[in-house]
């Protein structure tokens, strides 16, 4: 079993949703990993607010907000335990972050931490 | 209270008491002989309270006759026993020295340290769940076994192993510092919860001694709930879940014995008292940031206290189930979590996610599967069903899943 993290991409990461919309994607989100955690295959995982959020550049300025040049930023992660990355994406489809069009998962494997990754 | 009836009520009540101060005052490493000293004092009792008369304090001699025989004891090894008594010695260099403070303070105190002790991570949970049983509630062995569906024999040696590990391991009877408090509350609280499990889904036909069972770990937990420093919200929450789940105690089985589920139960006979000391408690454990997943477990069994069907008990209830299982997976949650998903999404949609919860050898997996095609599709429905029968461990389990197919 390795694990891997389903990274939440959000196409326009300065858009303003709803609080009405907001809950009802929350309570979306929790019903995918509801379903995820009930297989036992759920590890962690985050949401990261865009609100409050910086970006420390090479040059060491600060702008705020993930957003400068490029709009896409992340919203969340989790990380899920799959035998293969065919099952970790299979997780990731039901992700209801997809509903927006442009927004992609990304499905990365976690390294293990054994020097070699 | 007439004598036939005093002695086995003052059993119930005093035992325990006496064990805990006396081990508390002999020392982890004299269990045994505590227990011993507690019992002598009853069978003498028994013995001469009917030629002689009951006293006129019955409590005070009791603790009096305790109080003697631990004196006498210690006196005894002092003498003859040398060495072995050595770590003793160092604490009492005569018996008249030894107080054996049976005072209401002492007794609270001592309960309290033993729990923290009996539940020391050194000793497996079920054998702390024996030893609970038997020194902080003072059942006897052949009620624990029967409980534990076991023999005497598996109980003695479960219990005698448990006290080796505490005698060899010196493990403290004090109550824990505010550090040690946080890692070891935890423990306690899980001992207390499997303790009141073990009366609520008990096997036993021995439906007074279930009950107490549960009513022991709640009064444990009223304990923890007394003392500031342990009356913390998740302790609040397990305290609320235990009172949901007592609330329900009279309907749940028929005069047969046989247990009547939730959506048969008559909901008059819940103990509306216990919902309402349930509700508060779960208002005192939502002070503060901490979120256990016994405040999620109250919630739920909260929800369960409202028997009506309606959409914002079902949304809450699988929200409730998706939050419990990110933070401890457990079988039951899964299956449940599906039901609720069912009452919320549809049959269709939680049959497709049960499907992928890989449980296929578990009963309760194919009595969901086979709830979930109830009344949509019958064969496959008994089909499920007839898995689950063939699967199921108990009586209890087999009687209900049958009664379920006979009404499909």
């Amino acid at each position: 079993m390795e694990e891997y993290a389903l990274i939440m991409r959000h196409e326009d990461g300065a858009a303003v949703a709803s609080p009405e919309q907001m809950q009802a994607w929350m309570k979306q989100t929790m019903d995918w990993i509801g379903s995820i955690a009930a297989q036992n295959k759920f590890v962690s995982g985050t949401g990261l607010p865009f609100d409050g959020a910086r970006v420390v550049k090479s040059d060491k300025t600060v702008t705020n907000g993930p957003f400068g040049e490029v709009k896409e930023t992340i919203g969340g992660f989790i990380v899920v335990k799959a035998s293969s990355v065919e099952e970790a994406v299979e997780f990731a489809k039901g992700c209801p972050v997809l509903q927006g069009e442009g927004n992609t998962m990304e499905v990365r494997k976690i390294a293990k931490g054994d020097g070699v990754h | 209270m007439n004598q036939p009836e005093l002695l086995p009520h003052l059993f119930r009540t005093e035992f325990r008491k006496m064990a805990a101060v006396l081990v508390k005052s002999l020392g982890i490493g004299h269990i045994t002989t505590a227990e011993d000293i507690a019992s002598e004092t009853f069978e003498l009792a028994l013995k001469s309270w009917p030629y002689k008369g009951i006293p006129e304090n019955p409590v005070a001699w009791l603790y009096t006759v305790a109080k003697n025989k631990a004196k006498n004891h210690i006196q005894r090894d002092l003498l003859f026993a040398g060495k072995i008594a050595n770590e003793m010695k160092s604490t009492f260099s005569s018996a008249e020295e030894m107080d054996i403070d049976l005072s209401e303070q002492n007794i609270t105190d001592s309960q309290l340290q033993m729990l923290f002790a009996l539940c020391h991570p050194v000793i497996p949970a079920e054998a702390q769940v024996a030893l609970s049983l038997r020194i902080l509630c003072g059942f006897g062995i052949d009620e624990i076994a029967n409980a534990f569906l076991t023999t005497r024999e598996v109980i003695n040696k479960r219990l005698f192993r448990a006290k080796e590990k505490l005698r060899q391991q010196k493990i403290a009877i004090v109550f824990p510092d505010q550090r040690e408090l946080a890692l070891r509350l935890d423990t306690v609280l899980t001992t207390l919860y499997l303790l009141f499990s073990e009366g609520y889904y008990s096997e036993s036909d021995d439906n007074v001694l279930r009950e107490e069972f549960c009513r022991e770990a709640m009064r444990l937990m009223e304990l923890l709930i007394r003392n500031p420093s342990t009356d913390q919200p998740k302790v609040n929450a397990l305290y609320a879940l235990m009172c949901f789940h007592a609330s329900r105690f009279a309907a749940r089985r028929n005069k047969n014995n046989e247990l009547i589920l939730y959506h048969h139960q008559d909901e008059t006979l819940w103990d509306e008292a216990l919902i309402r000391q349930g509700a508060y408690h779960l208002h005192l454990a939502s002070r503060g940031e901490q979120l256990s997943r016994y405040h999620l477990e109250a919630s739920i069994a909260y929800w369960h206290t409202i028997k009506a069907d309606s959409r914002e008990k079902w949304e809450s209830v699988l929200q409730l189930y998706n939050h419990l299982l990110t933070m401890s997976y457990s079988p039951i949650a899964a299956l449940n979590r599906t039901y609720a998903l069912s009452k919320v999404a549809g049959h269709a949609v939680a049959i497709g996610e049960a499907l992928k919860l890989n449980l296929d050898t578990n009963p309760f997996y194919f009595a969901l599967l086979g709830e979930l095609h109830t009344g949509h599709d019958p064969v496959q429905a008994k089909q499920y069903f007839q898995q689950a029968l063939h699967l199921a461990a108990t009586k209890a389990d087999q009687l209900t899943i049958k009664k379920k197919m006979e009404s499909l």
